[in-house]
């Protein structure tokens, strides 16, 4: 299935939800809408699925025009935010549903594909519920198993796990994950966080105030973001941004820092570009650390607040250079207003132009 | 300021008679005076009913509830002197935040003279001293709960301050800097503070003291460093950390670990423990699960069946025997290919062992006394 949208934009009174856009969704592979609320992701959904149609701009399947088709006339399956069932229906008769709108099956097969499908979501045992008698994780698998049953050339899940319990989210994650693995649909996924879209991987379209920044195999978008909204939507904790000046042989950030950048075939030499102007400096919270390797540069602070997840633990620091925000594996402590030297490796660092695009970007030993 | 102290069971039936008829089940509890604690766990987990029964809204179907030694089971939120800030701001629109301040001051029958200079000390600490004089009416959502969280700290004489997850209105972006509040506010006020939360980064970051919670059990209580190092129960290490901690079935034989086919030997004091308890489950985080050469010390051999580059971290997957281990690798290092046969550390000072009934029986000894082999 091939959705494209061409010059696509969408107006609301005087209210531009979508700017003019052109979109070729990726084929049988999961695409993220990866974008903070407001920034015109299920407008760009329901514009994918026909609920709503654009004020500008073609949409085409597979080369044909569906632009005013209606979503009645598509075959796309839907799981939004809220979990929404048939109330008076038991989950079993829930996602039989399409099964038998479609008329295709007989009872056996029927019953099969239900079983199947009520297995791989590990909601078998409560087939004979009402959807209220079922937890929020439950209620919700239900609606994923609905829409899987369709089988739909096209899927579109909303933020389908934003209500849920954080560990709830990473079990479901992971089965949506296998389950997008086969293939057989094209899959568009939208949600506010980046590390959901990391781990769904994929492609990854990152949307901020109607505009899709960019579009690429997620791993390159995190890696090589264009400009520094790319950066910033697709970091969390955001990214840290520096002012700084190009001087000789580096850049120069404010409290006395240099840093020296290497210029290399994938980081093109700062000089010749900017010439005296003025670019940001950006530093992922995961490249600070507390202890130093050779070549490290050292920035100086005070501890504002130490934020611990478990696996990490995000310290806030007011840095010389400006606010930082290191993420340290493990728990850590540290008492509030404490001093810290946070450690930086040069090659690791972003630099963005005047204009906010990306000039270098850091190296990836580890990259395949 | 007070001291509490639980020993109490309750249940919404009037006849319990299992565990799962249970919203807690029976448990003893102490909480600190002027100490930061916090409720984590899954919806259900009965984290809510145990913040109701130490407010006074719920009264426990069996057992007490102490305040300094005295028992208050009988008592309203009131009488316990509780104060509570919810998951919605409750403000009164049409007073000023001053008035809103003040008003829990001011129902109390404080003298003015104190109520001015606690309120603008309290206003000061969350940073609303601008806007004493503004109606509460037109104000953002987040400043709208600050005023409700200055209202439950606004007292100096309450022998709590309760919260229900009082961040879930607030912008992501803001959250870290009402933690910082919150954080500062505890250290100058010394207040007891209790936080009910589902948010492992709320209730690790917030409280000194952490009870984790699943089905109307209290399962560990204790500082993010021992529920992530030492995780007293599995579900601990399953709850706290993404993702949470490998758990391989294993068993003991003739001073020696049995783990997915593979024989690892065991320092002494581990093969002491373990040889009580037979058949037993090995435990370790993603964090500590290592790369190793081929047969190295303390390692299994494995199947790699995904690798996800999560940006600061390889989120390895790998099949071991019947099991799927998952490693966060160092980012600057080569990941493996799906497929590829690795070998996986699983033995060090980071590992844990649990019994039958999910309870931690050891704990790693320190590598230097780690004589392994496969």
């Amino acid at each position: 299935m091939r959705l494209t949208l061409e010059g696509v934009a969408k107006r609301v009174g005087a209210a531009t939800h979508l700017y003019p856009l052109d979109f070729a969704l990726q084929p049988h592979a999961v695409t993220v809408l990866l974008g903070a609320t407001q920034a015109g992701k299920t407008t760009l959904m329901r514009l994918m699925a026909g609920l709503d149609a654009p004020s500008q701009g073609r949409v085409r399947v597979d080369g044909e025009d569906v632009t005013g088709r209606s979503v009645r006339e598509r075959n796309v399956a839907m799981v939004y935010q809220q979990f929404i069932n048939y109330p008076s229906m038991r989950v079993f008769d829930n996602i039989a549903s399409p099964l038998k709108l479609r008329g295709d099956l007989d009872r056996a097969a029927l019953d099969r594909r239900v079983r199947e499908l009520a297995v791989k979501l590990h909601i078998e045992p409560f087939l004979d519920r009402l959807p209220a008698e079922l937890s929020g994780g439950q209620q919700q698998r239900v609606a994923l198993a609905r829409a899987l049953a369709k089988q739909a050339p096209l899927m579109l899940l909303d933020e389908p796990l934003v209500n849920l319990d954080y560990k709830l989210r990473e079990e479901l994650r992971e089965e949506l994950s296998a389950l997008f693995a086969s293939g057989d649909s094209t899959v568009v996924y939208a949600t506010t966080e980046p590390t959901e879209a990391l781990l769904l991987g994929g492609y990854t379209a990152v949307l901020d105030a109607g505009e899709v920044l960019q579009y690429g195999p997620t791993a390159e978008v995190f890696h090589r973001p264009h400009s520094i909204r790319v950066a910033r939507a697709f970091s969390d904790p955001p990214i840290n941004l520096l002012k700084g000046r190009v001087a000789e042989s580096g850049i120069q950030l404010a409290g006395e820092v240099r840093l020296a950048v290497r210029a290399s075939a994938d980081a093109p030499a700062l000089e010749g570009d900017t010439p005296e102007a003025g670019v940001t400096v950006g530093v992922r919270a995961s490249a600070l650390r507390v202890r130093p390797r050779s070549g490290d540069v050292a920035l100086t602070g005070r501890v504002e607040l130490a934020e611990i997840s478990g696996s990490d633990t995000f310290v806030h620091v007011a840095a010389a250079v400006g606010p930082l925000v290191a993420q340290l594996t493990g728990v850590h402590y540290f008492e509030l207003g404490a001093a810290i030297t946070l450690y930086l490796d040069p090659s690791q660092i972003y630099v963005f132009d005047a204009r906010g695009d990306l000039l270098v970007a850091p190296q990836r030993p580890g990259a395949r | 300021m007070a001291r509490i102290e639980l020993d109490l069971a309750h249940s919404y039936l009037p006849d319990p008679k299992q565990d799962s008829d249970y919203a807690l089940l029976p448990l003893q509890m102490s909480f600190t005076d002027g100490g930061a604690y916090a409720l984590l766990g899954p919806s259900g987990c009965g984290k809510t009913t145990l913040l109701n029964i130490i407010s006074g809204l719920v009264r426990p179907s069996r057992g007490a509830v102490l305040f300094n030694g005295v028992d208050v089971t009988a008592r309203s939120p009131q009488e316990r002197n509780i104060a509570q800030v919810f998951q919605f701001p409750v403000v009164y629109d049409t007073m000023t935040v001053a008035d809103n301040l003040a008003f829990p001051l001011r129902n109390r029958g404080v003298p003015p003279e104190r109520i001015k200079a606690r309120v603008g000390r309290i206003a000061e600490m969350l940073e609303l001293s601008g806007q004493l004089n503004q109606r509460a009416a037109g104000l953002a959502a987040d400043a709208k709960q600050k005023i409700s969280l200055g209202r439950g700290l606004v007292r100096e004489d309450v022998s709590a301050v309760l919260f229900d997850e009082p961040l879930t209105v607030i912008d992501p972006h803001l959250k870290w800097q009402l933690r910082r509040k919150l954080k500062q506010i505890h250290h100058e006020l010394k207040l007891t503070l209790i936080y009910v939360t589902h948010d492992q980064i709320e209730a690790l970051t917030f409280a000194e003291q952490v009870v984790v919670m699943t089905r109307g059990r209290a399962v560990q209580i204790g500082t993010a460093a021992e529920l992530f190092e030492r995780p007293r129960h599995m579900f601990v290490g399953h709850f706290i950390g993404s993702p949470g901690m490998n758990f391989l079935p294993a068993r003991w034989r003739d001073g020696m670990l049995e783990v997915t086919g593979h024989t690892l030997r065991l320092a002494p004091a581990l093969s002491e423990a373990l040889r009580a308890a037979g058949e037993f489950t090995l435990g370790v985080r993603p964090e500590y699960v290592t790369l190793a050469d081929e047969r190295a010390e303390g390692a299994l051999v494995a199947e790699v069946t995904q690798v996800q580059d999560v940006g600061t971290y390889w989120l390895l997957t790998a099949r071991a025997g019947e099991t799927l281990l998952r490693a966060r690798l160092n980012p600057a290092s080569i990941a493996p290919q799906v497929g590829e046969q690795v070998w996986l550390g699983v033995l060090g000072p980071h590992t844990c062992f649990y019994d039958r009934d999910q309870q931690l029986i050891a704990a790693g000894p320190e590598p230097q006394a780690l004589r392994v082999s496969a």
